[in-house]
Parts: structure tokens; C-alpha cells; sequence
């Protein structure tokens, strides 16, 4: 418990509550078209008293824009890591676990996958698929999983030649037993510490996809459609960039700072 | 009284710790006088080798800190510096110049990517201003002076061709290479064979001998201290306990701490005409001593648990693009042997002998090329994936390192109760139950059950893995060097643990190990292994006290006897090394013969 209450976790937790809050609240709160509504008159405002984060090039509130955001983005990014989570966390165990012939397929199969960039791997998945918000998911947690796997694959490979493996097995443990038991709680940690990094770039995949019409459709607001929207104005309104970009910067260290800390409280070792 | 060489007084080092600083030793006062070896022995965490790098000023690179007192070095002009106050600048002088260092893992002090020349000629280019071919003539000249064959071709080589006892070699003539006044060696053959520790040990003595060097020795083997030390101070949690010459240490120790070292320490002959293996004298042990002399089991007649009739074991060696096998590994070569009910049989040898590859196959955690395997009537090499795990039940394994044989993230109860959920045996409260029942066994405190394996240490965490062996109630326990990573005193109690399970349980134990004085303890017959194969086998007292093979004769005239009266490595030893075990694929060795000797005392025909 004590860890938890370390700095890092306290501003993790604090940053985390923030954004799922923010995230299932404001749906609630905000009128559904308060991120659609134009303000001709305030078109590219920066932030002042009445768009306080200011407003982009179709006069639309950026606060309003983020705060409906946030429930877009961080749905298609944490179900989209999820799944990649669920297919690729068996997969590379397995891989690394059993080695062998095993091992080379499935490692040939995930090494295809990677040698696509993973955006042009979703592009693919979801222009086959339809835009959707499900495909999108879909779409991207395929095309994070070969990532995952391999690192799951390389912990498992190291996890396997451990002493209490062999142990465990000469106790008569099943290999299903000794993936569950042994090999599963021993890679976790770095499996949590990928999916906080992959979370982050989940969120921007789903921005990618959604700039080439894939992913959110407009009006709709996600806070990857925001950051490409506002490439044509950086120079002269920066603020359209920076209020998307903040509030992906800030969630990700939220999770980033949350999973060391989750790390941590798995590992007996840390006290 | 001479001139002290070395005169360290209230000696004090800190360490910097999150929790505030931690006390590495303190009081630490002794002397070294030129010429002379102390020896500093003490088990882990004793502080002896904070001692050693505090004479170098080393202990600063591991966050340590000298806080007290003084340590006086004599240097080489007659001036008395004290290295704790000493500038930079100064040290960097002494260290490697007037005080050479040796350290513990021969694989890992030397630097992979330079070549020895290089690694040997820095330090005399550095510190004596020699040019690169004077360096070079110094560098070959010490290669001879440590005995290394071939010295021309070994100065071209890179560290990981050469053998460990070779770098070890390597090793002591860089810190020869500036004739240094004192020599610190921090266990500097712990990491070897017993052999190549004796022709190292052997050539220390004779460096020492002919250069008039003082030796700083620090070690926790009391057998290599009865063999090395002229004095010897012992160490125990940072503080002195005692200091003495080596014989006043070894025949009339005054402190109960060295007392109870001394007798958790195995002597090897010490069982000259016992007929079986004996537990340990541990100090406030009488009583359970007692209780187990007391009551000699009627001896019955031997019934056969395991025999295993010509297992050969070979791994493939890899090479080329297509990943073919070259060549193979004849790890265990067509090795026989049968092991009976409530005894202990020993397979010893050196390292890469195949003793652990036997015991693995035997479990077929590796999977064997051919021979049988009988146990309670099935031969286990016959058995199929299921029928094995079934089998499993009957022979369970303890293996070397407690540290690395518990998985960190389970709870003790939970990794003791596991082989007995694979079986299916017990479950809620019949199993815990079972499993208090085995940490009351194993002498471990109830309250460790929702423990984790890093609060224990490594003898509690070997009691663990000893528990999980049991929970089964196997009839056979393989214990692959089950008590190496031990300190003496531990090691003690967990044999004495082991024994006195055999004789309550009727256990069966094949006891691998590399320490001969170990396994004349505890064991009823012993196989010696070289090169995959039982080069002799026979009863204890058959094979230590008749030993016919020459490589067992070798083997046990290398081991150090922890008697100073009985010193062996007066003069430069040269032992044969362990040729390769490699061969072509399709190589087909001679199968292995014995001539009887005498009763059930076999010997390889070679």
C-alpha cells in the first residue's frame, strides 16, 4: 500500500482518475454538440474568456472538443491495446515457452507482420474492414500485437531457462500450469510497462487512421483528428496542436507513471 | 617484532543506503608483516572482502565509505602512507603497483576484447614507464613465472581461449607484473575446480615464496586457510572475532564462532573406517545428534530402488547457416550404476564431468540417447509424457542455487503445496495441513508460509526447496549440488537435515557434488565421473581409502585438507587438464569396461 503513496504513484493515480473522470463524465455534463457548435466570429481564437483553450479553424471549442475527446480516444486506445494484450501475450509465451519448431513458426508469421509499418498495417485492416470505431479498434490491436509478442517472446525465452522452471517441472507441473503460474506473473511487469508505452501510440494511430478517413468520423472529435487538423495551422494558431497534444502527453505519463508504480506493488522483491 | 608491513587500526566502513547508512565492518584492526599470508575467513556477509577493497581504496566505487580509522601501508621507499587519507593521485600510484589484486571470477576480471599482451603490458607501461617491447619481454617473462604453457602463442590470445584456470594464470601475473609488496587475492579460486585451486594455491605459494611478497588471502573455505595462512583472522558480521596464528586457530580456538566453523567444516578422511555416513558435529546439535546415534537401524538387506544400466546423454553442437549438428556433446557416456533403498549414492567429478547431465536424464528433464532407467519396476526412458509426470511422483530433484529455484513471485505455501496439487493428494484443509506439516519438517517457522523467497536466506530457501521435494513422498531425491552455494555452517545443518530424513523416510538420495570431503560424509557409495563416464565406483570406503583409477587418485590428492599439520601445495602442481567432450556426429565410442577390483568396487578399463 505504502508504494502507492510514493510521489510518482500519487500523481499517477491523480493523473489516471483525472482522465478516465474526465472521460465518463463529460459525455454526462457537456451538451453532445458543444464540440460541433461554430463560432464564425471566433474563428483560430486563441484562449480567452470564452474558449478558454481557444477554438480551431471552424470556430469549434477546444475544450469542449478535448474534454468530448477524451472518451473517443482512450476507448479505441485501451481496447485496442487490450486485444493486443490478449493476442499477443499467449502467443509470445507459447513461442518462448515451448521454443523449438513451435517457436520458428510462430515467429516467421509475427516477423511478417513486422516488417509492415504498423500504421500501414491498420490502414490496410480497416480500409478491408470499413471505418468504424469497432474496425478501428480491430485494426490497430492487430497491428500492435506482433510487437508485443515479441517482447513477451524474449521474456518467456529467458523466464523458461530459469532453475525454478526445471524445478517445477521435475515436481510433475503441467506445462499449462508452469505458463500460468510460473512464466505469466514473471513476464507481467514488462508486459504492463509495453502496454502503457503502447497506449500512447495507440492514440495516435487512431489519429493517422482517422486523417485518412478511417478511423473517428467528422464532425466527431477524438484527440488524434484534432492533432492532424491542426497541422495547417501551427504557425499561426499553435495552440489547436498544443491542447490535443497536452492532454495525449499528460495522459500517457499518467499511465506511464501508474504502471511503474503497478510494477512495483507486483514485485515482491520491491519493499 | 618486524616492521608491519600493513597495520590496519579500527577500521570502520559505511554503506550509503536509502534507509540511512549500514555499517560494512567495523572495529577492524590486524597487521600484515612483509612476507607472511594472513588469511581473512568468514562466511557470506562478514565483511571480508569490504576489508580487502578498504586496503585498496576500492570500496569507494561500491558506495562504501571509510569513516573510521586508519590503514597503514608501508611503501616501498621506507615512508608510511595511510591509504584511508590518502590523495587520488597517490593511490592510483599503489594500486596494481605496490598492491596487486586478485579477484574471484577469472572469467569476468580480465576485459574480453583485449588481447592477454595488452592486458599484462598497460599496467607495466603505465606504472613503469617501460617501453612497448621491454613491456612485452616483462609480460612473457611473468607468463613463465605463473607456469602458463606456450607463453608466445598465449600472448596473442584473447581471454575466452583460455581455460579458467589459465586466465586465473593471466590473472595473477598482471597482479605480479609491477612485483607488488602485497598481494590481496579476494577468493581467487572459489570459482574452480579443485584441481586447478590446487596448482593455484600451489603457484601463490611459490610467487610468495620466491618474491618475499606479503599475501592478503580472503576466503570462506577453511580447508584452503588450513593450507595457506600463516595467520588467520576470522570474521563475522563486520567485526574480528578472532585472530592467531593458523595452528593456534585450527587446534585451540577460544571463540564459540570459530569453534562451531571449524566443526561444520567436513574433513576429508576424517571417516577412515566408518562403515556409514555420519552427521555432522554442530555446536548446541548434541541432543539431535544423540537422538539419531542412538538408535542404529538394523541394517536389511539391500533392496534395489533405481538402477540404471548404460545412459548415454549427448547434446548437439549447432553450427554452420543451416543449423546442423556438427558435432555432439557425450555429456554421459554409457554410464551404469544402481542405487538401493534408504542410501545415498555420490556422483562426483569436475566441472563438465556430466554428473548433472546424469541426474537430469535420469528425471528426463533431458531427454537421454539410449540406456534404461528402472525404477519400482518401469523403466522411465519407456514411459510416455503422461505416464512420466505419473512417474515423477517417485523422484524428485534439489537443486544448486536457492536463489534461483523458487519462483520470486509465488508464495512459499504455494510452491510447496504445487507438486502436491499436480497429483492431486490433498486439497483445502488436508493440504495446508501437509504443508505445515513439511515446514515443521524441514525446521523452517510456520510464520514463512506467506512468505516470499527473497525475505528467506539461501540455507532457509534450500529447506523450502527440500520441503517441496518432500511433498510428495518420493522414494529418490536427486540433489544436484544442493549444498555448493551454502555457507559452511548452513551447508552443515542442511546435511545433517538431509541425513536425518534418509534415516526417518527411507530416502534414497543421488547426491551430485563437486566437494570430496562433502560426499565422504554423507555418503554409502560414491561414483567418480570423467569425461561422461564412471571412471570407479564402489562403496565409500572402497573408493577414498583404495582409490585405483588414477584420475580419483588425482582428484583426491588435489583437495585441501582443513589441518595445517597436513599441507600439501608446497611445491608447483601440474594436473592433467579435462580434455573435450566434443565429438564428430557419428563418432562411436568404446563402451565402457571395469575390472572388479574387489566386491561391488569397480574400475574403468582404459
Amino acid at each position: 500500500m505504502k508504494r502507492f503513496l510514493s510521489t510518482k504513484g500519487l500523481i499517477g493515480i491523480v493523473l489516471v482518475g483525472l482522465i478516465l473522470l474526465i472521460g465518463s463524465l463529460a459525455p454526462l455534463v457537456i451538451a453532445p454538440d458543444a464540440a460541433t457548435r461554430m463560432d464564425m466570429t471566433a474563428r483560430l481564437s486563441p484562449p480567452t474568456f470564452r474558449h478558454i483553450f481557444g477554438t480551431d479553424q471552424l470556430g469549434r471549442d477546444l475544450f469542449f472538443r478535448v474534454m468530448l475527446g477524451a472518451r473517443t480516444s482512450l476507448e479505441i486506445a485501451v481496447t485496442a491495446v487490450l486485444m493486443s494484450i490478449v493476442l499477443g501475450l499467449p502467443l509470445g509465451m507459447v513461442s518462448g515457452y515451448f521454443g523449438g519448431r513451435i517457436d520458428n513458426v510462430l515467429m516467421r508469421l509475427v516477423d511478417t507482420l513486422l516488417a509492415f509499418p504498423a500504421l500501414l498495417l491498420a490502414l490496410t485492416i480497416s480500409a478491408v474492414l470499413g471505418p468504424n470505431l469497432q474496425n478501428t479498434i480491430i485494426s490497430i490491436g492487430i497491428a500492435f500485437t506482433p510487437y508485443l509478442a515479441r517482447i513477451v517472446r524474449g521474456e518467456a525465452l529467458r523466464v523458461a531457462q530459469m532453475p525454478y522452471i526445471e524445478a517445477a517441472r521435475a515436481a510433475g507441473t503441467t506445462d499449462a500450469m508452469i505458463l500460468s503460474r510460473h512464466v505469466l506473473p514473471n513476464i507481467l511487469p514488462t508486459v504492463i510497462v509495453q502496454a502503457t508505452i503502447s497506449l500512447a501510440f495507440a492514440i495516435l494511430a487512431e489519429a493517422g487512421l482517422s486523417f485518412l478517413g478511417l478511423g473517428t468520423q467528422p464532425p466527431a472529435a477524438s484527440w488524434g483528428l484534432m492533432i492532424q487538423a491542426s497541422r495547417d495551422y501551427l504557425d499561426i494558431a499553435p495552440w489547436t496542436a498544443l491542447v490535443p497534444g497536452l492532454a495525449v502527453a499528460l495522459t500517457v505519463l499518467g499511465l506511464n507513471m501508474f504502471g511503474d508504480v503497478l510494477r512495483d506493488v507486483l514485485d515482491p522483491r520491491v519493499k | 617484532m618486524m616492521n608491519a608491513l600493513v597495520s590496519v587500526d579500527h577500521l570502520k566502513v559505511d554503506f550509503q543506503t536509502d534507509a540511512g547508512p549500514v555499517t560494512g565492518v567495523e572495529d577492524v584492526s590486524f597487521t600484515i608483516r612483509p612476507g607472511e599470508t594472513l588469511c581473512v575467513v568468514g562466511e557470506s556477509g562478514s565483511g571480508k572482502s569490504v576489508t580487502s577493497l578498504s586496503l585498496m581504496r576500492l570500496v569507494e566505487f561500491g558506495g562504501g565509505r571509510i569513516v573510521d580509522g586508519t590503514l597503514k601501508f608501508t611503501r616501498p621507499d621506507g615512508t608510511v602512507l595511510d591509504v584511508a587519507a590518502a590523495p587520488a593521485a597517490v593511490m592510483s600510484q599503489v594500486r596494481g603497483n605496490e598492491i596487486g589484486m586478485i579477484f574471484q571470477e577469472p572469467m569476468t576480471s580480465l576485459n574480453p576484447v583485449f588481447t592477454v599482451e595488452r592486458q599484462l603490458t598497460d599496467g607495466l607501461m603505465l606504472h613503469k614507464g617501460l617501453s612497448k617491447a621491454a613491456a612485452r619481454a616483462r609480460a612473457l617473462e611473468l607468463l613463465r613465472s605463473v607456469r602458463i604453457p606456450e607463453p608466445e602463442r598465449r600472448l596473442r590470445q584473447y581471454p575466452h581461449e583460455l581455460s579458467g584456470g589459465m586466465r586465473q594464470r593471466v590473472v595473477i601475473a598482471m597482479a605480479m607484473a609491477c612485483e607488488p609488496r602485497l598481494l590481496i587475492a579476494d577468493e581467487p579460486t572459489t570459482a574452480l575446480d579443485v584441481t586447478i585451486q590446487a596448482e593455484i594455491l600451489a603457484l601463490i605459494n611459490r610467487l610468495k615464496r620466491e618474491k618475499g611478497m606479503a599475501v592478503l588471502f580472503i576466503t570462506h573455505d577453511m580447508a584452503v586457510v588450513a593450507q595457506m595462512a600463516d595467520r588467520v583472522v576470522v570474521m563475522y558480521r563486520g567485526r574480528i572475532v578472532e585472530t592467531g596464528t593458523v595452528e593456534a586457530i585450527f587446534e585451540s580456538p577460544k571463540e564459540d564462532y570459530t569453534k562451531a566453523l571449524l566443526a561444520a567444516v567436513p574433513k576429508l578422511g576424517e571417516m577412515k573406517g566408518k562403515a556409514a555416513p555420519e552427521r555432522m558435529r554442530l555446536i548446541g546439535d548434541e541432543a539431535a545428534r544423540a537422538a539419531h546415534a542412538a538408535a542404529p537401524r538394523a541394517r536389511k538387506a539391500p533392496e534395489v530402488l533405481l538402477q540404471v544400466k548404460h545412459l548415454t546423454t549427448r547434446f548437439p553442437v549447432k553450427g554452420g547457416i543451416l543449423r546442423r549438428t556438427v558435432a555432439q556433446v557425450h555429456a554421459v557416456e554409457d554410464v551404469s550404476f544402481t542405487l538401493n533403498v534408504g542410501e545415498t549414492l555420490a556422483l562426483v567429478g569436475e566441472s563438465g564431468c556430466g554428473k548433472s547431465s546424469c541426474g537430469r536424464s535420469i528425471l528426463r528433464l533431458i531427454e537421454p540417447q539410449s540406456g534404461e532407467v528402472w525404477i519400482g519396476g518401469r523403466d522411465i526412458r519407456a514411459l510416455s509424457h503422461p505416464d512420466l509426470r505419473r512417474a515423477r511422483r517417485d523422484m524428485q530433484m534439489v537443486f544448486q542455487d536457492p536463489f534461483a529455484s523458487l519462483n520470486p513471485y509465488r508464495r512459499l505455501r504455494d510452491q510447496v503445496a504445487e507438486p502436491i496439487q499436480n497429483f492431486g493428494l490433498a486439497s483445502g484443509s488436508e493440504l495446508s495441513d501437509r504443508v505445515l506439516q513439511l515446514f515443521d519438517r524441514v525446521q523452517l517457522p510456520r510464520d514463512f508460509l506467506n512468505r516470499f523467497p527473497h525475505e528467506l536466506s539461501g540455507g532457509q530457501r534450500q529447506r523450502v526447496a527440500i520441503a517441496r521435494a518432500l511433498a510428495v513422498n518420493p522414494k529418490l531425491i536427486v540433489a544436484d549440488e544442493a549444498v555448493s552455494a551454502l555457507d559452511v555452517s548452513v551447508q552443515a545443518q542442511v546435511l545433517n537435515l538431509m541425513m536425518d530424513l534418509q534415516a526417518d523416510l527411507g530416502l534414497s538420495y543421488l547426491f551430485i557434488s563437486h566437494d570430496m570431503a562433502v560426499v565422504e560424509r554423507v555418503a554409502h557409495h560414491v561414483g567418480v565421473m570423467y569425461l561422461g563416464r564412471i571412471v570407479e565406483i564402489g562403496s565409500r570406503a572402497a573408493v577414498f581409502d583404495n582409490p585405483c583409477h588414477p584420475y580419483t587418485q588425482s582428484l583426491l590428492s588435489a583437495v585441501p585438507i582443513a589441518d595445517p599439520r597436513q599441507r600439501r601445495f608446497r611445491d608447483d602442481l601440474s594436473f592433467k587438464p579435462i580434455i573435450s567432450p566434443i565429438f564428430p556426429v557419428g563418432h562411436r565410442p568404446a563402451p565402457s569396461v571395469y575390472d572388479e577390483v574387489a566386491p561391488g568396487h569397480l574400475v574403468l578399463q582404459s
